[in-house]
């Protein structure tokens, strides 16, 4: 009996101890809940940041959460219920803008919290000109391209430009666009015959709009709306349609990597920023400034570029640029920025999208509807 | 409970002066009874409290919440009170006054005192942006220049931004800087306000909602129909069947019912791709050309094909539990009456299935006017729905307030239905499997 | 119900034309289920039959999708979510469901019209809207993107079937039983296990069975409430449909299926039961 007791008393002082033990360790570890674009995008993050990161730091576990697409929604609304949940957040610049405007992202001061580039540039000289904004940080620099199937079209006929996307005569078939108004009003006057850098220009006019959106009708009876960046070569590789715009990443990646039967068209590239930015009120800050700190350098971007085709937004890391780490194929040709790719870029512009967005994708939200 | 009934024993039917009865312990028997009586309610009330307070506080008092949104308008009041006082004499012609700019200024200058998560301009921004593009730009922008600007304010806001030279802005601000608004109602009936504060409808080509709300109506319509042409006649052969076939053959009916609606969606995708099993079929069969691929997805045509078999079970088990209960000799007996087949069906037995037409077209029709996930999936955009509208200014447009009153008006459409539903055959008889 | 001899050949026209008719309904019903069962076996990763396939050569079938799915990390973590969350939410609508209906049924309820519209309403009102509300609320209190606010979220919608099916059971339930069982000097505890229960146990476990099925095949609470942490099966077939759908996706939908076969057979079984008893039942 006596024993049976001791037995037990020791067994309660060891599990004690055991709990003990467990505690401090949960005291430690830290799970940052880290927002992306999912798919392929967050597979390249997890290689070149996450990875690496966890496997220097074991007591921190990374959490992919997928919400990039309703990043501004999901922001506003912790931040209205004060309960922050989300850690560090990619999002588009101009989303980033707003957020920083209304004061639930944090500013950043880029050349005190991020690296320099190894041979000592400030970062704010090493990140590439206008990339940088009050509370953004940019990662990437990616585009918006045209793909199609080449089996949807006879092999003498095959398209080549915007233009062709608006033209249904010579190249019947159904398209996928992205189901807001950016790159596609852009590419409507491009297609219409306006100068790439007068688009802007144009837009800004009533009758600018109004050109834009008569060059869409002439489609719209064969545009499949998508919205999230996966669902457009997915309906490319199912032959749901014979077009689709999309991220050239992602391209890349149905095309190289999964075997996908397209081919991408160069031709007005719609070029933007994509990158980091911090939630005020979120309960990890130490942990996830170190992290930024170490995601963001120039190794770190130039590693990026091995799992998707997106070039590093730092001047410093473009040399470090090499081959896909699982196909070995050299990565530079694939970048939106390769010189044979950049011959007609229409660069986005964020400032003209704060100040015209909400009008026009009312407009545009009317219009799909019809 | 036993004591209650001990006292009840002596049934005052019993006698012809109820009013003398009294308890063994000389208690009046009506006031015992009516004790007994109030605490048995008591004790059956205390049984459904504690669902009662579940369902109270994480369901009904969230959508409450939500609703409220439709009419909340806290920001312009809080961001730009002094403003507001010196418009209060303000005609609405023209631009107002310096002393409404300096008040405006004032206003921004508080607003920078505050501590960066409390301030307001950043929510004014958002919600003025609702009413007027642009608002958003001319509020933030002219936020960070505030603190450089000298009188008269009025020609530093004019060169700030050229929204504040537009009446229209100061318009809104006066009419929103109200704590309640009915503005998320009147845009989302497609209707505006014009420069004289009058409710007008907006213009044929910017009107979304109300064509939405009669799509909507008219899907629901269409799927309701169909399921009914299709339930019908299987719900009578199942009735007219022995009950040991019936159970076999009711497995067609129940597994779709029991099996995820994801499964099933995505078995529609499977079928009905351009590169599915129904295309594929009809290409090796050579009644279309590989290049001739019926489009039946992403479209309209998926989302009335995939509902219909989804909410199909829906229809079928409420018709046959009435069917189930019609005896055949009835149609019998009007056949040896010397009525046609087809006149014994229209006037004897069809007359008796509209209870279970009735159960059933009405949960058909409520559960699909509030579908979101198929045609979210399957419905590409002209197979769109209100709810699909509602989560986008959910996550995506992030007009809360319009996705609320959107949501209300719903809401408000479902209850009605549920209310007539309850009418017509009450709530608990529903049935499942 | 076989045709009677001196049926006229019109009567037997419309005799096999109904039976056609009705059996391409019943094949609408379940064809699409079915054909998803032999393409989640595919050598391919297409939706329709190869070559191989409708020669049976063992060639066009594999297990790939099979292994791809008992293999990957986030789907086998989204079962153990929908378990999880399923079955707590079971036990709490289950729990709760079952006691108010024993309140409901009682005939001295006050208010029982009004009561009972409310707590049915989580059946009623649309998804999106209770999505919508609970978004909002779950957020301030802090249980959004927690275990925690989906279960709480999906026990709400799953009480409305236990009410229901419970309710129906006592509808038959002989109140002269517990007078009798107190008059015997049962007290009210043992009474109603040893009384009640084993009743109302068939509805008790139909309603169990219907706020588990809720709850397993809910997303759209998901899509708005829920965290990464927190992906359930729906959540990932629909990241999976709209992302790519491959036929790891199909294979997911055929144990899918194969589940609701089981559930089917249980509730079945169940209703057997209920009706023997009740049969016992005098009334």
């Amino acid at each position: 009996m006596v024993s049976k007791l001791k037995l037990l008393g020791i067994g309660t002082a060891a599990s004690v101890i055991a709990l003990g033990a467990a505690q401090a360790q949960a005291q430690e570890s830290v799970s940052l809940t880290i927002v992306s674009w999912g798919g392929a995008y967050t597979a390249s993050q997890v290689r070149a940041y996450h990875e690496p990161w966890m496997e220097k730091n074991p007591h921190v576990r990374i959490i992919n959460d997928d919400g990039s697409a309703n990043a501004l929604a999901g922001l506003r609304a912790q931040s209205q219920a004060g309960n922050v949940t989300w850690d560090l957040v990619d999002m588009l610049p101009s989303d980033a803008q707003l957020a920083c405007d209304e004061g639930i992202i944090l500013e950043i001061d880029h050349d005190a919290v991020l690296a320099a580039a190894p041979d000592g540039t400030p970062p704010t000289e090493d990140f590439l000109p206008g990339s940088l904004g009050d509370c953004f940080i940019p990662q990437i620099v990616y585009s918006t391209v045209l793909t199609f199937r080449p089996d949807a079209f006879p092999a003498d006929n095959q398209p080549s430009s915007i233009a062709d996307l608006f033209d249904v005569e010579n190249f019947p078939g159904r398209r996928a666009l992205q189901d807001r108004p950016g790159t596609n009003l852009e590419w409507a006057l491009y297609a219409d015959g306006v100068d790439p850098d007068d688009i802007y220009d144009v837009l800004a006019t009533p009758e600018g709009v109004d050109r834009a959106f008569a060059k869409l009708d002439t489609i719209k009876d064969h545009i499949i709306f998508w919205t999230e960046g996966a669902q457009a070569p997915q309906l490319l590789a199912d032959g749901e349609v014979a077009f689709a715009t999309g991220y050239n990443g992602r391209m890349f990646d149905a095309i190289e990597v999964e075997g996908m039967n397209a081919e991408i068209i160069w031709d007005g590239q719609v070029v933007e920023w994509d990158g980091w930015v911090v939630p005020a009120g979120g309960r990890n800050l130490d942990a996830v400034m170190e992290y930024l700190y170490f995601a963001t350098d120039t190794q770190r971007l130039a590693d990026q570029a091995k799992f998707i085709s997106y070039g590093p937004a730092r001047a410093s890391s473009a040399a470090l640029v090499g081959e896909h780490a699982d196909l070995g194929i050299d990565m530079a040709p694939h970048m939106p920025t390769a010189p044979e790719n950049y011959f007609s870029p229409i660069i986005l512009d964020n400032d003209f999208w704060s100040d015209y967005g909400d009008e026009l994708r009312e407009r545009f939200a009317t219009w799909m509807l019809q | 409970m036993a004591q209650a009934d001990a006292g009840a024993l002596a049934s005052p039917a019993a006698t012809g002066r109820p009013e003398r009865l009294r308890t063994a312990d000389g208690v009046p028997l009506k006031a015992a009874l009516r004790r007994a009586e109030r605490r048995r309610k008591i004790a059956a009330f205390f049984l459904v409290a504690p669902l009662l307070f579940f369902i109270l506080t994480f369901f009904v008092f969230p959508i409450a919440q939500m609703m409220w949104r439709s009419v909340d308008n806290p920001q312009v009041v809080r961001a730009l009170p002094q403003t507001l006082e010196a418009l209060q004499g303000w005609d609405g012609e023209g631009l107002p006054g310096e002393p409404v700019f300096a008040a405006l200024h004032a206003d921004f200058m508080a607003d920078m005192e505050r501590p960066r998560a409390e301030q307001a301009t950043g929510p004014l921004a958002v919600r003025l942006n609702y009413e007027l593009s642009a608002a958003r730009s001319a509020i933030t922008r002219t936020a960070r220049q505030v603190d450089g600007f000298t009188a008269p304010y009025r020609e530093a806001f004019l060169d700030s931004h050229r929204l504040w030279g537009d009446p229209e802005l100061w318009r809104i601000i006066q009419r929103e800087g109200r704590p309640l608004t009915t503005s998320y109602y009147v845009a989302a009936l497609d209707r505006e306000f014009d420069s004289a504060g009058n409710v007008v409808q907006r213009d044929e080509g910017r009107r979304i909602y109300v064509p939405l709300f009669i799509r909507t109506i008219l899907l629901s319509v269409a799927i309701t129909f169909l399921t009914f042409a299709l339930g019908f006649p299987i719900a009578y052969y199942l009735s007219i069947l022995p009950m040991r076939y019936a159970s076999l053959l009711m497995i067609c009916v129940l597994l779709p019912f029991w099996t995820s609606l994801l499964v099933r969606t995505s078995a529609w995708i499977v079928l009905l791709q351009q590169q599915g099993v129904i295309n594929s079929a009809l290409v090796a069969m050579g009644i279309i050309g590989d290049d001739g691929r019926i489009a039946m997805i992403y479209n309209m045509t998926g989302t009335i094909v995939a509902m219909t078999h989804i909410l199909l079970p829906f229809m079928v088990l409420p018709l046959y539990s009435v069917m189930r209960t019609i005896p055949p000799s009835y149609m019998r007996a009007a056949r040896s009456l010397g009525a046609t087949p087809w006149t014994a069906f229209r006037r004897v037995y069809f007359p008796q299935t509209l209870p279970g037409i009735g159960a059933g077209g009405v949960l058909v029709f409520i559960i699909s006017i509030g579908y979101y996930i198929t045609p979210a999936l399957v419905g590409g955009q002209s197979g769109r729905m209100i709810s699909n509208e509602i989560a986008r200014h959910m996550q995506q447009s992030l007009n809360w307030g319009l996705a609320a009153a959107l949501g209300s008006m719903l809401l408000v459409g479902v209850l009605v239905l549920y209310w007539l539903y309850n009418r017509l055959v009450g709530a608990d008889s529903l049935k499942f499997g | 119900m076989a045709l009677p001899a001196y049926a006229t050949t019109k009567d037997k026209v419309w005799y096999y034309t109904f039976r056609v008719i009705c059996f391409a309904i019943f094949f609408f019903l379940l064809a699409p289920i079915i054909v998803m069962i032999p393409l989640s076996f595919n050598a391919q990763p297409f939706f329709s039959f190869t070559r191989e396939m409708l020669t049976l050569n063992p060639e066009g079938y594999s297990l790939r999708w099979y292994r791809d799915f008992l293999g990957s990390d986030s789907w086998m973590r989204s079962i153990r979510n929908s378990f999880f969350i399923g079955i707590l939410a079971t036990i709490l609508a289950t729990t709760l469901g079952t006691v108010a209906a024993l309140g409901l049924s009682r005939s001295e309820m006050p208010y029982k019209g009004a009561i009972m519209a409310i707590l049915i309403s989580p059946m009623i009102v649309p998804l999106i809207i209770s999505a919508a509300g609970m978004f909002f609320f779950f957020s301030q209190i802090g249980i959004s993107g927690t275990f925690l606010g989906v279960v709480l979220a999906h026990a709400a919608l799953g009480t409305p079937f236990v009410i229901i099916t419970v309710t129906a059971t006592l509808v038959g339930f002989d109140q002269s039983l517990i007078r009798a069982a107190a008059s015997l000097g049962a007290s009210p505890t043992r009474t109603f296990f040893k009384i009640t229960m084993p009743l109302i146990l068939p509805g008790v476990i139909s309603g169990a069975l219907f706020a588990f099925i809720t709850s397993f095949d809910e997303i759209v609470i998901v899509l708005f409430v829920a965290g990464p942490e927190q992906r359930t099966i729906p959540r990932e077939m629909w990241s999976g449909i709209r992302e790519d759908i491959s036929p790891t996706i199909l294979a997911v939908a055929t144990l899918m299926v194969a589940l609701s076969v089981l559930l089917l057979v249980a509730i079945e079984l169940l209703r057997r039961r209920s009706e023997r008893l009740r049969g016992l039942t005098p009334s």
